[in-house]
């Protein structure tokens, strides 16, 4: 008689499979850069193209990097909480402008507020492909030797920043010598 | 009629003849036929169940962009590759590749072969094995109920 539940055992797995994978992530991909060393970008400044923004220039403190686009819907949906990170002071943002055109990018930073440190401007997406970007809005955090710690996919929200984000910097921040 | 209707028809696989780059890569066979064979092993990470060479994507354009640069520069196949996983993971190319974390995914065709195989043989030496009971023999009382 056993014999007869060894298909309802096998298609309970099979339900048990199926709704696991249903509430698993399957849009975030995982990254190959965390724990590596940020690739390196030298581009024109977002505000002013005759400066130059590096990777360079951060070297020696911790760093968020946001890539964001003015076609970029998620990236609409984050500005506020950006804004409301930048405020707090608690680590420089740091824009790159992905895929996009200046004056777009130039007009949103000008209508929706600023949070950015620096913006570097990546008009062909060279620098977007060095950092595994796939989706804008995506946001890393770098710490002071240059090794990225975390990345998050999707627009950013104040729970995310807190849970992800400032645990982390807080852990780098008391590491560092 | 039949004419129109075909032409009616065809209309509906425009889409297929619209190609991606109207142009080749390459004004050589020999680069432009491993430009197109690596373009087909790259997957769009945008549209995710496309490759580059079929993905309209805007990423797509710009990692097709970075393979033709590569193939340009001298690159070998297998570094243009590294420069995709590097950055992206695995998941960039098309076909998994075999490691420990994919050899349930490899085998699984193998081993589900293998295990439907015996289960079946099992089946069929036991039926073989089973007495032909077709025509089960009747009792004395049951011949008797037939023949009256």
């Amino acid at each position: 008689m056993w014999r007869y539940l060894i298909p309802v055992g096998l298609f309970a797995a099979l339900v048990g499979f199926f709704f696991v994978s249903l509430h698993r992530d399957k849009e975030t991909l995982p990254s190959p850069l965390i724990g590596k060393v940020a690739p390196a970008f030298q581009l024109s400044s977002l505000e002013d193209p005759a400066k130059q923004v590096g990777t360079g220039d951060f070297t020696g403190r911790p760093y968020v990097l946001n890539i964001w686009g003015s076609w970029c819907v998620g990236c609409r949906e984050e500005h506020e909480v950006l804004l409301e990170i930048a405020k707090r002071n608690e680590i420089p943002l740091v824009g790159l402008n992905w895929k996009d055109e200046r004056d777009a990018a130039q007009r949103w930073l000008r209508q929706l507020g600023n949070p950015y440190t620096e913006t570097a401007f990546d008009p062909e997406g060279r620098a977007g492909i060095d950092w595994g970007a796939y989706g804008a809005p995506e946001t890393f955090l770098v710490d002071a030797n240059g090794t990225i710690l975390h990345k998050h996919v999707a627009p950013m929200t104040i729970e995310i920043w807190e849970q992800e984000f400032l645990p982390r910097i807080r852990q780098a921040g008391a590491a560092r010598p | 009629m039949t004419r129109l209707l075909l032409a009616l028809l065809l209309t509906l696989f425009i889409q297929f003849a619209n190609a991606i780059d109207s142009a080749p890569a390459f004004p050589d066979a020999a680069r432009q036929e491993r430009y197109e064979l690596l373009i087909r092993q790259l997957r769009c990470l945008q549209c995710r169940s496309e490759t580059i060479a079929d993905s309209n994507a805007t990423l797509a354009a710009d990692l097709r962009r970075q393979v033709r640069e590569s193939i340009a520069a001298g690159r070998t196949d297998e570094e243009i590759l590294k420069f995709m996983t590097d950055r992206y993971g695995d998941y960039v190319l098309y076909t998994p590749p075999v490691k420990p974390v994919t050899w349930l995914l490899w085998g699984a065709p193998v081993l589900l072969i293998v295990i439907g195989g015996v289960w079946a043989g099992i089946v069929i030496v036991r039926r073989s094995r089973m007495p032909d009971n077709d025509s089960p023999d009747l009792t004395a009382d049951e011949i008797d109920q037939g023949a009256s």
